[in-house]
């Protein structure tokens, strides 16, 4: 099976995701360390008025970043089917 | 037992733990008002310790106990200042606040993260006991945490607590002298290169998930939205979240700008009772003199701030307790790091309207150093409360009455205008400094964003105490020196200048033909003007000519460095003299006052708007200067400051006088 992977910044409200791995090395660890490990689930929560930052649910908590911050992070996108 | 061999030497309990764990109400509670502040050495990072007093159940003797609340971490590869202060305290033996036990505060209703954290303490082999705070919260959730597997597994004493509820308390307490194990666990710690890091840190979430396993159960409700989903979504609404956002904003200006004016008026006429009596009490002399106009007078600017600070305080504590803070963050962060500054600049910039003194303390609460500093420096160019008397009587002195633009007064709008250019110059000023000061930091935005709860009001209580002692005795004793120094400079001459004044007017028939009273206004104003500080507001006439300044108003520009609206005060003095009748008012004596080369008046429109900019630009205040070193803990940054706006002040006088003449 193809896994397709997009950046966290480009799911919508609403939209989850499968953490694959991070593309930029001085973000990385900091998010690892705040949970953001490779095969948590996360969910886009909430979308700032002015379009960034962001805030995500992640590993029981809500975790708030900026749209740079969050385009480091690949994602493998959860359809609606896969939900269900 | 690991407890001090001598009694005179606490047992250091230091609490640690991820920010938003409720580490600081378990501190509150342990220590009550109890407690003190300070900072860390050589940063500013608030240092709060306090003594709790733990039962020995062997002798039934109370045991003395130090704690330090540690600033909140997420990990041991600190990010911020904040974290570096937290990790070297708990790495480092060598540090002088390394504790003999540590209790690590986590959130048990966010176990897994903060677990991160606790594992790698526990890694340190310093004796640890783990708290499990929001036990109750965790329980509602339908989280049911087995803490003798936790403990088993982790190595480590483990207490159920909800420091809100007070509940666990003594446990805790029991727990932390009753010789707490060393860990004998799994984790390795070395350190490593970042990749290997980054494996470490997926592995012990991997561990972490392991151990949560085992020792949580869960149950799983229904997933209805909580409270917190949906308060998000009218406080980070597009159109609500910034009405209701303005809403406080305007609630705590209207305090600190209002209501805190009429304590404010009680503390200044206490003081001038205070110093009425020592006028007429204390035995005339040099002492007196120095007590009265030097250290009382600094005092009363000192105590005069109280109720500001309390009140934007309680404000801000509340803001943060209740979770609201972070969301101010995530709506404002956008438009705000365009100028260099944090989501969170917006209070300080605000609250700088009212008074800087405050609004710079509240920077704290900006975690960024880089992003915290510029928002200190460009504060004070937000037109504060203490302009309002010199703008007003500079207005209506240059500005007609009459002059109207369409329906409105012109004199309004040259005020608002005042604002407006004190705003445009901080954002502005903000924008440069991105680009000059450099920081190691990196800017992270990478946050918690906190449940909302109800505030705790004994613990903004507890803040509000805090944040007044810390400016009384940090900021309080570099005032008192200025104000003494310029009391010094304003009040004493070279050589025998005052007495012969004093000669003059008791051998001269003038004393005939004033009253008394007015006699003394005019040897004030004599004094004053061969004092030191006349000497100097007639050396720098040369560089203050070309905006328009005569060497009157370069007096009035030393005096008014005790506060911006001693300006009035000192024009009032320096024009006492030469009115006979005393009838005109200072706005009357300033607006006849001419040039005696030219014959054309000091006052006109280019002169009196020359010197509102300059007000609204100049650093025209010691205790804003007090509080930037004490919150920077250097003197470079009061020092640059006071330059820079120094040479905005200047340069923007000298174009519009010139412009306008």
């Amino acid at each position: 099976m193809d896994i397709v992977l997009c950046t966290l910044a480009q799911l919508a409200v609403g939209e989850q995701g499968i953490i694959h791995s991070f593309t930029d090395k001085q973000t990385s660890l900091k998010l690892l360390e705040m949970g953001c490990t490779p095969g948590e689930k996360v969910k886009i929560k909430n979308i700032a008025p002015l379009g960034d930052p962001i805030a995500i649910s992640v590993s029981g908590y809500l975790l708030s970043l900026r749209k740079e911050e969050a385009s480091t992070i690949l994602v493998q996108k959860i359809t609606v089917e896969q939900v269900k | 037992m690991k407890s001090s061999p001598e009694n005179d030497i606490p047992l250091k309990v230091a609490l640690a733990g991820n920010p938003n764990s409720g580490k600081s109400t378990l501190f509150n509670v342990l220590t009550g008002l109890n407690q003190s502040t300070g900072n860390f050495p050589g940063v500013t990072v608030d240092k709060k310790s306090g003594i709790t007093k733990i039962l020995n159940p062997e002798n039934n003797q109370a045991i003395s106990v130090e704690i330090v609340d540690l600033p909140g971490t997420y990990s041991l590869s600190p990010t911020s200042i904040d974290e570096n202060v937290a990790c070297d305290i708990l790495c480092n033996a060598q540090n002088e606040n390394h504790p003999d036990v540590v209790i690590v505060v986590v959130d048990a209703t966010n176990l897994k993260r903060n677990l991160f954290f606790a594992t790698q303490v526990i890694e340190l082999r310093i004796p640890v006991v783990l708290a499990l705070n929001m036990i109750d919260l965790a329980s509602d959730r339908g989280i049911e945490i087995d803490i003798e597997i936790l403990s088993k597994k982790l190595g480590v004493n483990v207490v159920k607590l909800s420091a809100r509820k007070n509940y666990g308390i003594e446990e805790l307490k029991s727990a932390i002298i009753s010789s707490p194990p060393i860990s004998h666990n799994n984790f390795v710690p070395k350190s490593v290169s970042k990749e290997t890091k980054e494996q470490l840190t997926i592995e012990r979430y991997r561990t972490i998930t392991g151990i949560i396993n085992e020792s949580v159960k869960t149950e799983v409700k229904t997933e209805k939205q909580s409270i917190t989903t949906r308060l998000d979504k009218i406080f980070t609404h597009k159109v609500w979240g910034y009405l209701i956002f303005l809403g406080i904003l305007f609630l705590i200006f209207q305090s600190v700008f209002y209501i805190a004016n009429y304590p404010m008026i009680w503390i200044e006429s206490l003081f001038v009772k205070i110093s009425e009596w020592g006028s007429s009490n204390l035995p005339q002399g040099e002492l007196s003199a120095l007590l009265i106009n030097g250290i009382l007078a600094g005092l009363s600017g000192i105590v005069v701030f109280i109720p500001q600070i309390a009140l934007l305080f309680a404000f801000i504590a509340i803001l943060e307790d209740t979770g609201y803070m972070a969301r101010v963050s995530f709506i404002m962060d956008k438009l705000m790091r365009k100028f260099g500054l944090n989501g969170k600049s917006v209070i300080p910039l605000i609250s700088g309207v009212a008074c800087a003194i405050p609004a710079i303390m509240s920077t704290r609460t900006i975690s960024n150093w880089k992003e915290r500093l510029i928002t200190i420096m460009v504060t004070p160019l937000m037109s504060c409360s203490a302009r309002l008397p010199v703008y007003t009587l500079l207005i209506a002195l240059v500005i007609p009455e009459e002059k109207k633009i369409g329906i409105f007064n012109m004199q309004g709008f040259v005020l608002m205008g005042l604002y407006l250019i004190g705003f445009i110059a901080a954002m502005g000023s903000a924008w440069i400094m991105k680009f000059i000061i450099k920081s190691k930091e990196k800017s992270f935005f990478i946050m918690e964003m906190p449940v909302y709860r109800t505030p705790r009001w004994s613990s903004i209580g507890i803040t509000i105490v805090d944040k007044v002692k810390v400016f009384l005795f940090d900021a309080g004793k570099i005032i008192i020196a200025i104000s003494v120094v310029l009391w010094m400079l304003s009040s004493h001459a070279p050589g025998e200048a005052f007495k012969k004044i004093e000669k003059k007017y008791s051998a001269t028939e003038l004393s005939n033909t004033n009253s008394p009273e007015e006699t003394n206004k005019q040897i004030a104003s004599e004094k004053l003007k061969a004092s030191y500080a006349g000497i100097i507001g007639k050396t720098i006439e040369p560089i203050i000519r070309p905006l328009g300044f005569d060497w009157k108003i370069g007096i009035s520009l030393i005096t008014s460095f005790v506060a911006r609206e001693v300006f009035v005060g000192t024009m009032a003095t320096i024009y006492s003299v030469g009115d006979k009748n005393n009838t005109q008012s200072i706005r009357e004596k300033m607006l006849a006052e001419t040039n005696p080369e030219t014959g054309e008046k000091i006052f006109t429109v280019a002169t009196g708007v020359s010197l509102m900019i300059f007000y609204a630009f100049a650093m025209q205040c010691m205790s804003t200067f007090a509080v930037v070193y004490s919150e920077t803990k250097k003197w470079k940054w009061p020092v640059i400051q006071f330059l820079y706006m120094g040479a905005l002040a200047y340069l923007s006088s000298l174009i519009v006088y010139q412009l306008l003449k």
